[in-house]
């Protein structure tokens, strides 16, 4: 069956709340979870009261901007939002402020995985608009009822749109981490899963081809939507292929549909057959003039972003850390900020990172100098003599002349993998620095040797 | 009669205590009575005590430094929010609708010391152009009870012309101002495309959607304006433009309008026009002539176009815009909008569709660019153009009901004016044989509000249309 139909297809769509102080398109305060009662942080304008008028949140603008732009896309110097229809109980207007043929940010990427699992997922559009009011349904005094509060109204959304560009469900999980993590640094939302302000979908198919292509694309897709953690996600696109798979194998076809995860059953679940393709009405919304954007502010919000996770990994593991211990300290951006700052007041990079993360919570809370004088402190001194280091150089370099041919022929990256080796034969009690002077040295000497032998 | 005289003449009156605020709103009640039986231009009117304990505490608190509006009794189009009083849009859907809120144009009016008298009837949504489109009983034409206001903002006409209030506020998508001040004689202004904020207003066609003053005579509408135009943060399409003086500019307008250029496109003289109308405009060209203005004859060869471009555009909009009365909220349900309406509704979402967007609403918008350019290349030509405002006389009740494509048709000189955002000045230019009021339009560059005032004032200096009333 796996044979029939071996790649998986997914694509997904993260919907991320932004923290701004009011809500997109109205004074009202953004802080839904925060309400003492539904339906308190309202006003005509996110009721949608006849009469009233959107006026677009700048900040929430220039947030999205912000994300679009630590997600490697493009930003579209001339945008505007569009009105996308559908009827709802929980849309007061009955159209979503959204935006539709020109997207704030398009055509970014997003890179997982390590070695040769590394893999670029492309992100088609980030944009910008509102939420949607909060339907609960319950029994009061015998009666079901359905309530509507609209303290979430109208706040501000940001929704991401990738290619289908994972191809399996662990890639899908790592995506979703990934991007959770880049929209943390990024400081615009705080992307909490359990109280919904970030929502993951995932669209998942299976093909027979096993190269894909925007060509051959499988004919449907199932939306897995409503999953609150990244593992549920997992299990469900682990699911969803599966039962793909023996379902297109026994020639059945799979309809366009919407599927839940139920985690009772660790299972799938169909919540909706999409019989036909939706018919949204878009058009530019009249009420709100298109945005143009200046090179200077889209340069300037560039400038404001912190270093992205992907650039703290590569610095610790440049300083000798596993990927894996990489990825745990870039998980927060305190902690990698503070790792990479105490980094260059530390002999030796490697030793550090393993020996914070050994004692992560207690160092989590010192400052880079204070963390730097403890470890010095506990790891006790470094042998700096450099007769003894030379030693240990010359053999690492005989036992390696392949990597030595390596670095020979430009590879850089690969004297870290030298300076390990000269570290495990001085216990991790060598002195980086010197190490990496020797090393070189000795390399280049060796080189003059052997031409001259 | 009290009402008669001019918001600066009540105003010069209050002031010099020859009477009251008090007076003035008993003046309106005293009309309703006896007006509003015949023109049924009220939906809701403001209870009498309670506009009378306003106007005494209006009396009581005036100031030699009163705005020129304070005290000063007025109306709203029921397309306008106004907190704790019903507005309906003249449709079922809102009919026990009480806003909580008010809309800006309000507001400015309350915070200048104007006094509310009530919500005017109207073609519910501000479809139509005849005020019959009612879920509230046709308005009737005070000239002739048997014949319509027009409309959309026909109660706000017919009240102004029988007195009912010193002036109106309506709002103008393809005519709605201009229309129904024609055929009942009085005066009202398309201000210019984010002159005025929109906030509160119910919305029919976003892009085309005008707050305006509707009044008795130029220098009132130009007081009106000057209360309520200018930037609203309420209003992304409200423009940050200055608001000038514009009553202080009236004076001295007939030197200042010497040898300015009227252009009459020749397109607008054509097959269609009654020749009454016609007459009616050339001779109030000759008007201006007389005040030294130049005239220019122009072609205008998009004209034809006007129609179809704004009634694409505008239910696109509107099928949009009222997709929020979907039963859950306000009270009535779908069911409850008229024929009228739904036609405009379907056409809409029609022309929204994926499918035929392209064909329709695209195409539209870029013939909608396509007269934006016209204009302009008209009005680098000129400094106005003038035309009239419909091609009929006001017809009989149920003549336009009957016919929607006639119906569509008497919009013909005013729809194509709100695609392209240019503010457009409908005063009165004479009567027919029989008695009926003939409307001109005036119409100028963007934000071109003052020359059009300036120009109107002379010409109802010259001319004495305006002050007549129909008989009561």
């Amino acid at each position: 069956m796996t044979e029939q139909f071996p790649t998986p297809v997914i694509g997904m769509e993260i919907h991320v709340e932004l923290k701004t102080k009011s809500k997109m398109f109205c004074g009202c305060k953004n802080d839904p979870f925060g309400a003492d009662a539904p339906n308190t942080h309202t006003c005509p304008v996110c009721l949608g009261l006849p009469g009233a008028l959107p006026v677009p949140n700048r900040k929430a603008v220039e947030w999205t901007i912000r994300l679009a732009l630590a997600l490697n896309c493009s930003i579209s110097m001339e945008s505007k939002f569009d009105r996308k229809h559908y009827s709802y109980p929980d849309l007061p207007k009955g159209y979503q402020i959204s935006q539709y043929d020109q997207p704030i940010g398009h055509d970014g990427y997003l890179e997982i995985g390590e070695g040769e699992k590394r893999s670029k997922i492309r992100i088609r559009r980030v944009h910008l608009e509102e939420d949607t009011g909060k339907l609960s349904h319950k029994e009061i005094d015998g009666e079901n009822v359905s309530l509507i509060d609209f303290n979430r109204s109208s706040v501000p959304l940001v929704e991401i749109v990738t290619e289908p560009d994972m191809r399996s469900a662990e890639e899908a999980k790592e995506f979703g981490k990934k991007l959770h993590r880049i929209v943390r640094y990024s400081d615009v939302s705080d992307a909490d899963m359990e109280k919904g302000s970030m929502r993951l979908e995932a669209n998942v198919s299976v093909s027979e081809h096993t190269e894909i292509t925007e060509d051959n694309l499988p004919p449907y897709k199932v939306e897995l939507k409503n999953i609150n953690s990244f593992r549920f996600m997992a299990l469900a696109a682990d699911y969803e292929i599966k039962r793909q798979r023996e379902a297109r194998a026994r020639g059945e076809k799979i309809p366009q549909e919407t599927r839940g995860w139920g985690e009772a059953k660790k299972a799938t679940r169909l919540q909706r057959v999409k019989e036909d393709a939706q018919e949204y009405r878009y058009f530019p919304d009249p009420d709100l003039p298109p945005m143009r954007f200046k090179e200077e502010m889209v340069a300037s919000i560039k400038k404001s972003l912190p270093p992205m996770p992907d650039t703290y990994a590569a610095q610790f593991v440049a300083a000798g850390a596993s990927y894996e211990s990489a990825d745990i300290l870039t998980d927060d951006m305190a902690t990698a900020q503070l790792v990479a700052e105490a980094l260059p007041l530390v002999s030796d990079g490697k030793i550090f990172i393993n020996w914070f993360l050994r004692n992560r919570d207690t160092n989590a809370a010192l400052s880079a100098a204070d963390l730097a004088k403890r470890f010095a402190d506990e790891k006790g001194s470094k042998v700096t003599d450099e007769a003894v280091i030379i030693e240990w150089v010359k053999t690492v370099v005989d036992e390696n002349q392949n990597v030595v041919a390596e670095f020979k022929a430009g590879k850089e990256s690969v004297l870290m993998f030298l300076v390990g080796k000269v570290q495990k034969l001085a216990a991790g009690k060598a002195d980086a620095q010197v190490v990496m002077r020797l090393l070189r040295s000795q390399i280049d000497q060796y080189t003059r040797s052997s031409v001259a032998r | 009669m009290l009402l008669d005289l001019s918001i600066r003449e009540l105003q010069a009156g209050l002031a010099a205590k020859k009477f009251s605020s008090e007076d003035l709103v008993r003046k309106c009640y005293e009309n309703i009575a006896r007006e509003q039986p015949r023109t049924n231009a009220f939906i809701t009117i403001v209870d009498k005590e309670t506009a009378l304990k306003e106007a005494k505490e209006k009396d009581a608190a005036r100031t030699p430094s009163a705005p020129p509006l304070y005290g000063i009794p007025f109306v709203l189009k029921d397309s306008f929010a106004t907190r704790g009083i019903r507005t309906t849009c003249a449709s079922n859907v809102l009919r026990d609708f009480i806003p909580p809120y008010d809309a800006t144009v309000y507001r400015r009016l309350r915070e200048a010391g104007a006094i509310l008298i009530g919500k005017m009837n109207m073609d519910a949504w501000g479809h139509g152009g005849s005020s019959e489109n009612t879920d509230f009983g046709a308005v009737r034409n005070p000239w002739d009870i048997e014949r319509v206001p027009g409309g959309s903002s026909g109660g706000c006409a017919a009240g102004v012309a029988v007195r009912m209030a010193a002036f109106a506020i309506g709002e103008d998508t393809g005519g709605s101002i201009r229309n129904p001040s024609a055929w009942c004689n009085t005066t009202g202004l398309k201000v210019t495309y984010g002159r005025v904020s929109r906030y509160g207003c119910v919305a029919y066609a976003s892009s085309f959607d005008t707050v305006g003053p509707m009044g008795k005579s130029v220098e009132d509408c130009a007081a009106i304006l000057e209360a309520t135009a200018g930037n609203d943060l309420h209003d992304a399409t409200s423009a940050p433009v200055p608001v000038p003086s514009y009553t202080a500019e009236l004076a001295g307008a007939e030197s200042f309008i010497k040898d300015k250029t009227i252009g009459v496109p020749r397109e607008l003289f054509g097959e269609g026009l009654d020749p009454e109308i016609r007459a009616s405009i050339m001779a109030s060209i000759d008007v201006l002539k007389g005040l030294g203005m130049q005239v220019k004859e122009l072609s205008m060869p998009l004209f034809d176009y006007g129609l179809p471009v704004y009634y694409l555009i505008a239910p696109s909009e509107t099928s949009s815009n009222l997709a929020r009365y979907d039963g859950v909220r306000y009270g009535g349900d779908r069911s409850n909008f008229t024929e009228e309406t739904m036609r405009r509704i379907m056409i809409g979402t029609y022309a929204l569709s994926a499918g035929y967007y392209d064909a329709y609403y695209r195409k539209a918008q870029k013939a909608r660019t396509l007269f934006i350019a016209e204009y302009k290349r008209l009005l680098s030509e000129c400094d106005v153009l003038v035309m009239p405002v419909n091609p009929t006389v006001a017809p009989k009740v149920g003549e336009l009901m009957a016919d929607p494509l006639a119906n569509l048709l008497a919009d013909v000189y005013t729809v194509s004016i709100n695609p392209v955002g240019v503010p457009s000045l409908a005063v009165p230019s004479g009567f027919t044989k029989a008695g009926l009021p003939i409307g001109m339009q005036i119409v100028g560059k963007m934000f071109a509000e003052s020359l059009l005032f300036q120009i109107g004032h002379a010409f109802q200096s010259e001319t004495d249309y305006h002050t007549r009333a129909p008989k009561v």
